[in-house]
């Protein structure tokens, strides 16, 4: 293509400023993120308070590592490392050792954002890369569940969180059976699911009473949250409907045909971290779709692949997998729903032989 | 740039070139091959006594057989029949014999589990097993090699024949932990539980296989080979 | 075969290009497969290390031995059988001394054949140069990988198991790192030992006042 002859000034877009800032967006969710940091402190106690400030602290340290690594500014201020330490901290078990939740906000931030480039560059989720590394580096510790609203739980620590870095954690064993709560079983609705086949109640799941990672207890909350993001248009609300609705549409879909062996639709909704990941993690916009259609397409491979791994997977929970595969996509998904350029044919004319 | 043209090489010097290799080569190799067979030999016979010795203890030596629906005999007496199984014989110093081990494999999480497991003919149980090849999550597959709950199944794990000694009289079977009630059920550890299924998969069709045909001639073997 | 104008490397230059300069692993990073598939611990890696550098000098002896008689046309033809056979010895000798090492190395010993360090080498170094300065220059390639392939196993090894050559550095109680032994781990270690060696040879290039070339 011979090049035109500069009289026009060409640049990329944006062109329209909406006059936000990232660090204007950045500071209004980590707003959001308080009340359900709050609510899980006071369900599980002093532990998660000390875990969620670990992982913040250890994102905060890392990027300042990688700043003064690379020679750049410091991009401390622009709160995106404090957000990605706050989500990490609310996928996390509440029991999680505060060492490994230290280690999980190391590789958030260098694997999934220094490496990259840092802001707006990362491919991935940084918390949800995180997550993803003490999954499989530490497999016991993050599937290890205590029950919520412990006695006592403003004056003590579970043992594990002050495990020694580098060794075995303690055995909770003991401490759960001498804080026993009616009904607690140690696993997670979606566990207990899939390994016996009971349906939590919505009402259980709804208030926060279930056993889970630290901010996925309660999906009200979440969804006022996120409410409150989408209606100041912090986030854009048709990817949390997207996967939401995906989700629901299939998991009914199964329900119907057999209401044996699928639970009913609220189940999957509420149970996991499903709402957590829909409003909060699958809305980063440096690794979701910018085009219209390409957001309703992204948010339902989300839901669907959830639902999938949740129904036909080794694993009880998909939801982190999902998103990470729904980034993934991203670029494709951006790629083939370019909007239609205006004036232009409604098809691509047909290219010469190449 | 004047370079000279390229001479046309004859087909004959490069069929000789690569000849002179190939036969070079193939005196290397056959030489390596000659000079490391008796280690080779005798590290697999090693490694083999060891993993027989670990699920049979008080065994001092070992035989090989193979065990097909014309009866059993020694290994290095020819190629394998058709639908034999191998198994191991194991017997103490004074030449007593003390029992059979033979291999089972079954898909597990990551990959197929690969066992070694002991047979003991008195009392008809399966009284050991040692993992020969597995690749289950470090931490939670691997339990099955240190969980003393778990071991504790393979104390006597009935495998008896039924009356016609066709097959297993009860096939082995994993059950949810805590719940093992009869003496050929294996009471799974929580969280681990595809690898133990893997275990006891393995284990029931192995000895259904081998069982019917090993023990018809189980007097054979009183006799050290 | 040495460049116009430029003095024919010394022995000590041709052993130390692959060792450090050129070090296969961290520079040209070459034989990756190898270098993720079997670095679990510091014993593999090391063995793994060794056998290649042993296939590296011995096809690089005998190719440049038989440099000046072998049509250009069967050339790659012949570099392989060559390579091949040392592979193949190799594969004895490793059984022969600890078959232990050899199901944990699996299939790689084989597979060291299509390493492409090794053919490269070969073609681009051995078959142009007399046995002595191709020999110091494929052992220092081989320890240079063997070295990158040590750097790897010993630090998944230690936060993998919480050991070095097998000896416990931190007792019983270690909370093992799942997945630094599996394959996810062996690229973040891989990328960890980049990352260093290329911020380290960046900060070089800041300081020097002259540019260092890549040699």
């Amino acid at each position: 293509m011979p090049h035109a002859s500069p009289r026009i000034e060409l640049r990329t877009s944006p062109h329209v400023q909406s006059g936000r800032t990232v660090e204007q967006i950045m500071r209004n969710v980590v707003l959001a993120l308080l009340p359900i940091c709050a609510f899980s402190v006071w369900q599980f106690g002093l532990s998660v308070a000390a875990l969620i400030l670990t992982v913040t602290a250890a994102c905060l340290a890392t990027e300042r590592f990688f700043n003064w690594m690379s020679g750049e500014p410091g991009t401390l201020s622009d709160w995106s490392a404090t957000i990605t330490g706050l989500l990490l901290a609310l996928t996390l078990p509440p029991s999680f050792p505060l060492w490994m939740g230290a280690v999980a906000g190391f590789a958030a931030i260098a694997l999934g954002k220094a490496l990259f480039g840092g802001l707006g560059y990362n491919v991935f989720n940084p918390a949800l890369v995180g997550r993803a590394f003490v999954q499989a580096a530490f497999p016991v510790s993050i599937s290890t569940w205590v029950p919520a609203y412990v006695p006592g739980r403003f004056s003590e620590f579970i043992p594990t969180s002050f495990g020694v870095p580098l060794m075995l954690p303690p055995d909770l064993g003991r401490w759960v059976s001498q804080h026993m709560v009616d009904g607690y079983t140690g696993a997670t609705p979606l566990a207990r699911w899939k390994f016996e086949n009971q349906v939590a109640g919505a009402e259980e799941l709804l208030a926060g009473m279930a056993t889970a990672s630290v901010g996925e207890t309660s999906a009200l909350l979440i969804l006022a949250c996120g409410l409150y993001l989408a209606v100041r248009r912090f986030l854009d609300w048709r990817i949390p409907a997207a996967v939401l609705g995906s989700a629901l549409l299939l998991a009914l879909v199964f329900h119907l045909v057999d209401p044996g062996r699928y639970p009913p639709p609220y189940f999957v909704l509420l149970s996991g971290g499903l709402v957590l990941g829909a409003v909060f993690m699958a809305t980063d916009t440096a690794t979701s779709p910018v085009t219209p259609r390409g957001v309703w397409i992204y948010g339902a491979v989300i839901g669907t692949v959830t639902v999938m791994i949740r129904y036909f997977g080794g694993l009880t929970e998909g939801v982190m997998y999902a998103i990470l595969l729904g980034n993934a996509l991203t670029p494709l998904i951006d790629q083939y729903t370019q909007p239609r350029v205006f004036g232009a044919p409604r098809r691509k004319a047909p290219e010469g032989k190449a | 740039m004047n370079q000279p043209a390229p001479a046309i090489t004859s087909s004959t010097a490069m069929i000789g070139t690569l000849a002179l290799v190939a036969t070079l080569c193939g005196i290397l190799i056959v030489s390596a091959y000659q000079g490391t067979l008796p280690a080779i030999t005798a590290n697999k016979r090693l490694a083999l006594e060891r993993a027989v010795f670990e699920v049979i203890p008080g065994a001092a030596s070992v035989a090989e057989y193979y065990a097909s629906a014309q009866g059993i005999r020694p290994v290095d007496e020819g190629p394998a029949p058709e639908g034999a199984v191998k198994f191991y014989a194991a017997y103490d110093a004074q030449g007593a014999f003390l029992g059979v081990a033979a291999e089972a494999a079954a898909k597990g999480y990551a990959d197929v589990v690969r066992i070694l497991y002991a047979y003991d003919p008195v009392r008809q149980a399966v009284t050991g097993f040692g993992v020969v090849g597995m690749r289950e999550t470090p931490g939670i597959g691997d339990k099955i090699v240190t969980d003393p709950q778990f071991l504790k199944n393979f104390e006597a794990l009935d495998v008896r024949l039924d009356a016609e000694m066709k097959a297993l009289a009860n096939a082995v079977k994993v059950v949810k932990h805590g719940t093992k009630t009869r003496a050929w059920e294996i009471d799974a550890i929580s969280g681990a539980t595809v690898t133990c299924k893997a275990v006891g998969r393995g284990i029931n069709d192995s000895a259904g296989r081998l069982l019917p045909m090993l023990v018809p001639h189980l007097d054979k073997l009183n006799i050290q080979s | 075969m040495a460049l116009p104008g430029k003095a024919p490397p010394s022995t000590l230059d041709e052993f130390l290009e692959g060792l450090w300069r050129q070090n296969p692993v961290f520079v040209m990073v070459l034989g990756m497969c190898p270098a993720l598939a079997v670095t679990v611990s510091a014993v593999n890696a090391l063995a793994m290390g060794l056998a290649t550098a042993f296939v590296l000098v011995s096809s690089a002896l005998l190719v440049s031995l038989i440099r000046k008689m072998v049509p250009k046309e069967v050339r790659i033809a012949t570099y392989i059988v060559i390579i091949a056979t040392f592979v193949t010895v190799v594969d004895y000798l490793i059984a022969a001394i600890s078959l232990e090492l050899y199901e944990a190395l699996g299939a790689f010993i084989q597979l060291i054949v299509v390493n492409c360090l090794i053919l490269g080498r070969a073609e681009a170094h051995a078959s142009k140069h007399p046995p002595l300065p191709a020999v110091t220059n494929a052992l220092g390639m081989g320890l240079g990988f063997a070295i990158g392939l040590f750097a790897l196993g010993s630090v998944r090894e230690i936060f993998g198991a919480g050991k070095l050559f097998g000896v416990s550095l931190f007792g019983p109680d270690f909370q093992p790192w799942v997945v630094m032994v599996l394959p996810p781990g062996g690229f973040f270690v891989l990328g960890a030992w980049l990352l260093l060696f290329s911020w380290w040879r960046s900060r070089k290039v800041t300081r020097s006042p002259l540019p260092v070339g890549e040699g």
